[in-house]
């Protein structure tokens, strides 16, 4: 029962929802939506559970002095203060804006900001010409790159259109031929999740 | 100034619930503004219900009753002139029960979903089925057999996205193996989640494939834990285990955006080796260039069924080969319709 149930919900919720897609009667789009909204319900209960794991496993570490426990008192002072702020003053307080603003936007964007070095990283060992088609990558690679400044138009001016072409042509059909089989893929899972015959995201017997 | 007739046509919408009524016209240039009025008499008194510029040409009223009958009719004004269009109507909204316009979706998964069914079927009587060799998810188990030789842990990543997302589904299915293993030889695995909902599903996962193998004892609860579910945060945290952990596998399967590349580099600096897999197809070109081994969108979904190697679920992976070779097929033909016009064909997938 402990299984069965679970996939008896799967299955009748799963199959209405692929029905409501093509009833366009009010009381399916309303049904579709309530269950939706059941979903995002169950989701804002979850926040909670997140936030105590959070703490429970920094406080955990304090306790037991283990490896760079200091860090976990920056986390737990900053958690304290947001959520005093955010308690206190709303959404909207200045002091919750500022630490927002100040920290956690910042902070946000040092990390986004790394990506430029790790393109240059990963770029340097992907376009390594060691086999026919690395030496393709490379070629367009070059060519999307020199065609994407204003140099490139100086040294040839079809530049631009010849990346224009690579990347609505070759590029596209690629980027299409993943996203067909992507989408094979996602409904051969979805059957089987809800016929049951894949099992194991439930964790027990498959 | 010459002034055309102004053509006017009412419709009940059609595919929607019966709230609303299409009202289309057809008038010549000259036109600045086109009022439209509606009544539920035609000889009684008409209401403005929209005022459309000298562009528009079509208004969809939603502020109707269902089964009830409305008349329509448009008045084109210039700055000199007005004129007016004949009443049209009665048109009364209906509910529709059935998207018409979607009905080749339906037809494309009935048929997929009668193929896959019918190999899961041969599969279920005994056929024994080929499928392809998937390099990555046979070098899973190498990659947990280096790590465990090397004393260090395990850290899978399963996307930044919640348990309502496909991709985060499958790779729990792919959590579910690599736990067993890492169970099975008693290396430590870390999950670090962006979502909370995404942890509890992981954590019980992680317990049931360590109960599967024998192994309860090897389950840790903490090592499964809730990061944060702001994306560049939870980033730097998983950077942060990667470089004080040294994890010697990665694995990051699931949906990610720009955090792809920030994660597989750092993993390649520490010396890991590293598996990832997406479905999102901006992302790949970088799991690919910084990863030893990249799961290619479909073979993400595939993963679970290839590792279980049971001939039920190896059975949907024939039938959704065989849709692709039929999606193949209908796009050669898109292609030759579009040379020869052939627009019957092309209309078809019209689901506007």
């Amino acid at each position: 029962m402990k299984t069965i149930l679970p996939l008896i919900i799967v299955f009748c919720c799963g199959f209405y929802m692929l029905a409501t897609f093509f009833i366009p009667a009010r009381f399916s789009q309303t049904s579709s939506q309530t269950l939706q909204n059941w979903y995002l319900g169950v989701m804002a209960f979850f926040v909670f559970i997140g936030i105590f794991n959070l703490i429970k496993i920094n406080v955990d570490k304090i306790q037991r002095k283990l490896r760079d426990w200091q860090y976990s008192i920056i986390l737990l002072t900053f958690l304290g203060v947001m959520l005093g702020a955010g308690f206190i003053g709303g959404r909207d307080s200045k002091v919750f804006l500022y630490l927002f603003e100040n920290f956690q936007v910042p902070l946000g964007a040092t990390m986004f900001s790394l990506l430029a070095f790790f393109v240059a990283s990963a770029s340097f060992r992907a376009f390594r010409a060691k086999t026919p088609e690395a030496t393709l990558l490379l070629i367009a690679a070059v060519i999307v790159m020199i065609g994407r400044i204003p140099i490139g138009y100086l040294i040839w001016h079809k530049f631009p259109d010849l990346v224009e072409w690579i990347m609505q042509v070759p590029n596209t059909a690629a980027k299409r031929g993943i996203l067909f089989g992507i989408d094979l893929g996602l409904i051969s899972m979805a059957l089987r999740v809800l016929l049951g015959i894949e099992r194991s995201y439930m964790g027990g017997e498959r | 100034m010459i002034v055309g007739q102004i053509e006017l046509r009412v419709c009940d919408t059609p595919n929607d619930d019966g709230s609303s009524i299409t009202v289309e016209w057809n008038a010549g240039p000259g036109y600045r503004i086109f009022e439209i009025l509606r009544s539920t008499e035609p000889d009684g008194d008409f209401e403005k219900v929209y005022e459309a510029g000298a562009g528009e040409t079509i208004f969809i009223d939603s502020d109707v009753k269902l089964g009830k009958n409305y008349f329509y009719k448009i008045v084109g004004r210039n700055d000199s002139f007005v004129t007016n269009s004949q009443v049209a109507g009665p048109v009364r909204p209906e509910v529709q029960y059935f998207n018409l316009a979607r009905l080749p979706v339906l037809v494309c998964i009935i048929v997929l979903f009668a193929i896959i069914i019918l190999y899961i079927t041969r599969a279920k009587s005994g056929e024994k089925l080929f499928v392809r060799k998937i390099p990555a998810l046979k070098a899973i188990e190498e990659a947990i057999g280096r790590a465990t030789e090397m004393g260090k842990p395990v850290l899978y990543v399963p996307g930044i996205m919640d348990i309502d997302d496909p991709q985060t589904i499958a790779s729990m299915s792919i959590l579910s193996r690599v736990a067993e293993k890492t169970a099975e030889y008693g290396t430590s695995l870390y999950v670090p989640t962006s979502k909370s909902m995404a942890m509890t599903m992981a954590q019980q996962i992680v317990k049931e494939s360590a109960t599967r193998v024998g192994r309860p004892d090897w389950y840790n609860p903490d090592n499964i834990r809730y990061i944060t579910d702001d994306q560049f945060a939870y980033v730097s945290a998983v950077d942060g285990i990667m470089l004080r952990e040294r994890p010697a596998t990665n694995f990051y399967l699931g949906t990610f955006y720009a955090e792809s590349l920030i994660l597989a580099e750092t993993g390649h600096s520490t010396g890991a080796i590293q598996i990832a897999g997406t479905a999102m197809p901006d992302q790949l070109p970088f799991f690919v260039a910084a990863c030893d081994f990249t799961l290619l969108g479909e073979e993400l979904y595939a993963a679970s069924a290839y590792l279980s190697q049971e001939p039920v679920q190896l059975g949907s992976l024939k039938g959704q080969d065989l849709g692709k070779l039929l999606f193949i097929s209908v796009i050669v033909i898109g292609v030759l319709s579009q040379i020869f016009n052939w627009h019957f064909f092309i209309n078809l997938f019209n689901i506007e």
